[in-house]
């Protein structure tokens, strides 16, 4: 299998070729290198955790948006069975930018979703790279409107960089889709969780995740701008950017799940497995089987009336903020 | 179909006006959204104007109608009945959760641009009268870093709208804004939902809000309170959107309509009510008042 090693993990890259090259060399032959083989895996397994301990927020964007990171039609084939697929917004047309539908996590009844990337080319075009139009946006409510009709739990699955920005997205009013998700998500009476999985992309992202419980995998990251976005702002007149603007645009924005917990925006961090959720998706599945079952669990004992009114108290009082006498 | 509805509202504007008119006229004060000087270039039609006619003209260009940005105290006189308003939420600042820092830091540029403005934020809220109608107005300012929404936009938003519950009176917020502030990251992004939320119980309420959209209205404000108004009005030719023009352009890589994004632009695809003229908007306003309340 051919990885996709980023920058950063080039060290990491030079001792695993090595080890397979090791590996190569006494496969069927007399030469036994097991012993070099394990020490090199050690070693392998020490840098990866040195490096993933103290990855930059730059860093962790390059790892949210990994193309070999699991998306959200990954997890639902790993942690849902019956899923059945829904199409389209009854509007204008079907957005595959989002996937969506009923489906069973732990035998439990859920309406599942998410922002979709894609792999390859040709789907990446198809997928719109995860970026929305606003029939992606309605698309997305009139599901969770499903949702709330049989009294099922809506999951979603944020992984976008951003809403997209086209002249179609903006006849059909991209705004007004965008808006009236917030509206209308902030007052479904049935149970919402929202998992930032890779790239939580501004209002793009947003749109999906008026939640009553939001967690973000350990990488993943969530934005009001992305660092490229901030960077050209701030500093573009001062000549071309580059790596070291985003760099620095990341760590001011404060988007990776550690700044997000440390503002209490979000409920919790999903851990990843060393390396990334690309190194196990399975691991990372289970790990977000776990934290979804035990948020529906919680929420479903909660009244419809008490859900709407503790997610309105949830955002009413974000912000940071002083009375000046 | 924006030009007969103007040409409409003109009409009856014409008709009433002697009644109680009051000479509403603008001044261009400190550093007003005109540029300084006797003759003035305008920004549409690239016409040179006469400053004071232009002031005369409520801020519009008498040539081509281009509707120039005004601060939100002029809009203020232009809307409510004299004296009627009660500013409240007027002293909420702005912390600075990231300790943000670009050129200079975020509380130094709070700073520069309250002294560059006069206001302490980039919106003014209150209690008014709009010829006799009880109201709850917040009302943005585009010279207040863009106009961007932060934590105490997003406040003094939800509170205009809680109170419009709690006195049962009509919200109307008059927008202005590039969009989300960034120094304030995943705080500004959260007004959003937070302001919506806020503006969902208005509909749960049954309570009006009537949203009017200025030159220009983008970004995180459109796609949260502005888009969101039982009635949308919005001045003539302002640019109004989600992504801004050059981000659009930059990323399909061709050049974009004429007229994209303008106030017509959006009447035409279906997605606001009406476009007002500055001088018909207190009028159109009040009329919507009286028929709906």
């Amino acid at each position: 299998m051919i990885r996709y090693y980023l920058e950063f993990e080039k060290p990491i890259e030079e001792l695993e070729l090595k080890i397979e090259e090791l590996k190569r060399i006494s496969d069927g032959k007399d030469i036994n290198l097991s012993g070099e083989v394990k020490k090199l895996e050690k070693k392998v397994k020490e840098l990866r955790s040195e490096i993933f301990s103290t990855l930059t927020p730059w860093q962790k964007i390059l790892v949210a948006r990994h193309p070999d990171r699991p998306y959200t039609l990954d997890y639902i084939n790993m942690i849902t069975t019956d899923f059945i697929e829904l199409h389209g917004d009854r509007r204008f047309a079907d957005d595959h930018s989002i996937v969506g539908g009923f489906a069973r996590i732990k035998d439990m009844p859920v309406m599942i979703l998410g922002q979709q990337k894609g792999r390859g080319t040709r789907e990446r075009i198809s997928r719109n790279f995860g970026q929305l139009h606003p029939e992606g946006y309605r698309k997305a409510l009139r599901l969770m409107k499903l949702a709330e009709k049989f009294k099922k739990p809506v999951i979603t699955f944020i992984d976008t960089p951003g809403a997209y920005p086209g002249i179609g997205a903006e006849e059909r009013g991209q705004a007004e889709a965008i808006a009236v998700n917030l509206m209308e998500m902030s007052r479904l009476k049935t149970p919402i969780i929202s998992i930032v999985i890779g790239e939580g992309g501004s209002g793009g992202a947003l749109g999906l995740s008026v939640a009553d419980r939001l967690y973000m995998l350990e990488h993943a990251v969530y934005s009001v701008i992305s660092p490229e976005g901030c960077a050209a702002i701030l500093w573009k007149r001062n000549g071309d950017i580059g790596t070291e603007d985003f760099s620095r645009a990341a760590y001011a924005l404060k988007l990776t799940a550690q700044d997000l917990l440390r503002f209490k925006i979000i409920d919790d961090i999903i851990p990843e497995p060393l390396g990334g959720a690309h190194r196990a998706p399975e691991v990372t599945a289970e790990k977000l089987t776990e934290y979804i079952v035990k948020a529906i669990e919680e929420l479903s004992a909660k009244t419809p009336a008490k859900l709407v009114e503790e997610r309105y108290k949830r955002f009413r009082k974000i912000g940071n903020f002083e009375e000046e006498g | 179909m924006g030009g007969l509805i103007t040409r409409h509202s003109l009409l009856v504007t014409v008709v009433k006006m002697p009644w109680f008119k009051k000479t509403k006229e603008l001044k261009t004060d400190r550093k007003g959204k005109i540029p300084e000087g006797l003759w003035v270039k305008c920004d549409s039609c690239k016409e040179i104007v006469y400053r004071k006619e232009i002031e005369k003209n409520l801020k519009v260009c008498p040539k081509c109608n281009y509707h120039f940005r005004i601060s939100a105290r002029d809009r203020l006189k232009l809307l409510v009945d004299e004296g009627s308003f009660t500013e409240l939420d007027e002293n909420l600042v702005s912390g600075d959760p990231l300790h943000f820092k670009d050129t200079i830091s975020y509380k130094e540029r709070l700073k520069e641009n309250q002294q560059k403005s006069g206001l302490k934020e980039a919106v003014i809220s209150g209690d008014a009268l709009i010829k006799g109608h009880p109201v709850s107005l917040v009302i943005m300012d585009f010279s207040f870093m863009g106009g961007s929404m932060g934590s105490v936009v997003g406040e003094k938003v939800s509170k205009a709208a809680e109170r419009s519950i709690e006195e049962n009176q009509p919200l109307i917020i008059v927008a202005s804004s590039g969009g989300a502030r960034m120094q304030e990251g995943i705080f500004s992004l959260m007004q959003m939902a937070k302001v919506s939320a806020a503006i969902g119980r208005l509909k749960e309420n049954g309570i009006l809000y009537i949203s009017i959209l200025c030159d220009p209205t983008f970004g995180g404000v459109t796609a949260s309170f502005a888009m969101l108004g039982d009635i949308i009005i919005a001045e003539p030719k302002s640019l109004i959107g989600f992504a801004g023009p050059r981000v659009i352009e930059q990323t399909i890589k061709q050049p974009l309509p004429e007229g994209f994004q303008r106030a017509d632009f959006l009447l035409e695809h279906g997605l606001i009510d009406m476009v007002v003229d500055r001088k018909n908007l207190e009028d159109m306003l009040a009329k919507l008042l009286d028929l709906l309340r």
